[in-house]
């Protein structure tokens, strides 16, 4: 990313600075001392749970006749053959695929549409939109969840007259009216990101354009939009990531309503195959779906990152 | 902002486009604005307007306005809520605030630490260190939750505290973070004079280093107090003991409860109220720092 340049910098300068000898073993046992306590944290809650999950996930589960006592064995890639055949799997993530297609450039777009409306001399009242906007984000998942589905249900809704027509909880809508849920959560988090790195472009390029006679619409497309797409691409990255993840707003939303199965989403399927218990297959299920979130943000980083350069 | 704002404004009325199609572009922006802020704010209205109903309100009045007994009927509510089942609700806030509060405290500084030495100083290994840190950015927490689960259960710590506390404190996003903001405010020759004072690397970092990034680190630890304060799938997982939970877990069991006790309804409303008011606050108490914070993660 284009911050990587900036983080060298002062480093570099530091660098060149002329350094005195006995400085060497003490910055080296700071450096020890400032890593040390993440690195040991990230080796045991993050590195570790992932060997952890390959080595489950090649395990298997074996007994001696129908009551023998149950042993693990060494199983290959038995569970990943499952995890390629179970097609409630495939069908989950297809769904949120499908909502990711959807939902997160509806929400940038909006995103960027309101910080663009804030950074333009059009509006009034900027200090109040921007906490207006942003509130939900101190809304947790499930609370937003349990908030839109009294607001969804059609018998307990103040917008009856709407919810009683029009099911959103039913079968064909309820992927829709998460992603509402989703959206309303994030959109106002994600404009501030947006507009946070619109304040930061100087204004004497803006006066530059203007007297070239460009319009506020031409400055918004030919200068603001290009000089914000690394705060986008950040926004986007970290969308597709939550969407593959969806877990608390169907998890709740499954009180409000039976369209939601146990394996509506990747996370959700998960979760059911280790309350059954079959731990071997979730840990599958987790290494594929951890794969492939790895996988699609860096794609995409990659991808725009080579359309900005060029 | 604002002041910023008028003398564009100027610029712009001296321009060749009219005035009437100004006034027209000024009033469609408003229109947006305001539109969205009925989307953004209705919910949060309607969850304040029903903690101040009884149980047959809710459906039988006016949904988005008060009852002339609605200030009697919400601290009914409250103290329903805060009484029920000997004060659960209050040990799940108490839960909240300490995986959270705790978690986010601790979680920053180790995440500070870590990213101030990969900005500002060279050894063997920074790179590859980084390049951990970002992958670990990418690797969704909610991933973790199940093999965290597994671990923990072979050394008997599920259903603890720290099965929840310890794995928060984890945030790599915060580490790279740290590195951008430290590369950018504390300039080297500063390190430079504190090591000619004879001060120590550590302690110039806790008294002068901490105190430049402080915008930084308080959108360091908002950002991971969010994060663990809406965790739901580790806490789903790991435990089982109610008095253990979080106050978002709690809520999520109350509601899956409702069909059958529906008296819960009123106590999952006033409870999401009074569950979300600790962030609202945190977040207007602490605005000047992290909009400040915010754009820096992004920023060209």
């Amino acid at each position: 990313m284009a911050t990587l340049n900036q983080a060298h910098t002062p480093s570099l300068r530091a660098g060149r600075s002329p350094r005195t000898a006995h400085t060497g073993r003490s910055t080296r046992r700071a450096v020890v001392v400032f890593v040390a306590p993440f690195a040991v944290l990230f080796l045991l809650f993050y590195a570790a749970p992932i060997i952890y999950a390959v080595i489950q996930s090649l395990l298997m589960v074996e007994r001696e006749g129908t009551f023998g006592a149950p042993q693990q064995v060494f199983g290959g890639f038995t569970q990943y053959a499952l995890v390629f055949q179970d097609s409630a799997f495939w069908a989950s993530v297809g769904r949120v695929l499908l909502f990711g297609v959807v939902q997160v450039p509806v929400m940038l777009g909006m995103a960027l549409l309101f910080a663009l409306l804030l950074d333009s001399p059009l509006l009034k009242g900027k200090r109040f939109f921007r906490l207006a906007f942003f509130a939900p984000y101190a809304v947790p998942g499930v609370i937003a969840a349990i908030m839109w589905g009294f607001l969804y249900s059609p018998s307990l809704s103040p917008f009856g007259a709407v919810t009683s027509e029009i099911n959103f909880l039913d079968g064909s809508l309820v992927l829709w009216a998460i992603a509402n849920i989703v959206t309303w959560v994030y959109v106002g988090y994600n404009m501030l990101i947006i507009y946070a790195s619109l304040l930061a472009i100087p204004t004497e390029i803006y006066e530059a354009a203007r007297l070239d006679g460009a319009s506020n619409t031409q400055i918004a497309w030919r200068i603001k939009i290009p000089l914000v797409t690394p705060a986008i691409i950040l926004t986007a990255v970290f969308s597709i990531i939550g969407t593959l993840q969806l877990l608390a707003e169907p998890q709740t939303l499954r009180s409000f309503s039976s369209a939601i199965s146990s394996t509506y989403t990747p996370n959700l399927a998960v979760y059911t195959t280790a309350s059954i218990p079959n731990y071997n297959l979730a840990a599958a299920f987790s290494v594929v779906l951890a794969l492939a979130t790895f996988i699609l943000s860096f794609v995409f980083l990659k991808a725009t990152q080579r359309k900005v350069s060029q | 902002m604002t002041t910023a704002a008028a003398p564009l404004t100027a610029a712009e009325k001296a321009h060749s486009r009219g005035p009437r199609q100004n006034v027209m572009s000024r009033a469609a922006a408003m229109l947006v604005m305001g539109v969205f802020t009925l989307y953004f704010l209705t919910p949060i209205w309607w969850l304040l307007v029903t903690s101040t109903k009884t149980g047959s309100e809710i459906t039988g009045s006016a949904a988005l306005w008060f009852t002339p007994n609605s200030i009697s009927t919400f601290f009914t509510n409250l103290t329903g809520l805060f009484q029920y089942q000997d004060g659960l609700f209050v040990k799940w806030l108490v839960n909240s605030a300490l995986y959270a509060g705790a978690g986010a405290l601790l979680g920053t500084i180790i995440a500070a630490m870590c990213g101030y030495a990969l900005a500002k100083y060279e050894f063997k290994g920074r790179e590859a260190i980084f390049n951990v840190v970002l992958s670990g950015v990418l690797v969704p927490a909610t991933a973790l939750a199940l093999p965290l689960f597994l671990i923990f259960s072979e050394v008997n710590l599920t259903n603890t505290y720290w099965a929840v506390f310890l794995p928060s404190l984890v945030s790599p996003f915060g580490v790279y973070l740290a590195r951008i903001y430290a590369a950018a405010s504390v300039p080297g020759e500063l390190l430079e004079a504190a090591r000619l004072d004879g001060s120590g690397e550590v302690r110039t970092f806790f008294t002068v280093s901490t105190r430049l990034m402080a915008p930084a680190l308080v959108t360091i630890f908002l950002f991971q107090f969010v994060a663990i304060w809406n965790n739901f799938f580790l806490p789903l997982i790991m435990l089982r003991d109610q008095a253990l939970f979080p106050v978002t877990l709690g809520l999520y069991a109350w509601n899956s409860q409702i069909s059958q006790i529906p008296e819960l309804r009123t106590y999952v409303i006033i409870g999401a109220l009074v569950s979300i008011v600790p962030l609202i606050i945190a977040f207007l108490g602490l605005q000047r720092f992290w909009s400040s914070g915010l754009g820096a993660g992004s920023v060209k």
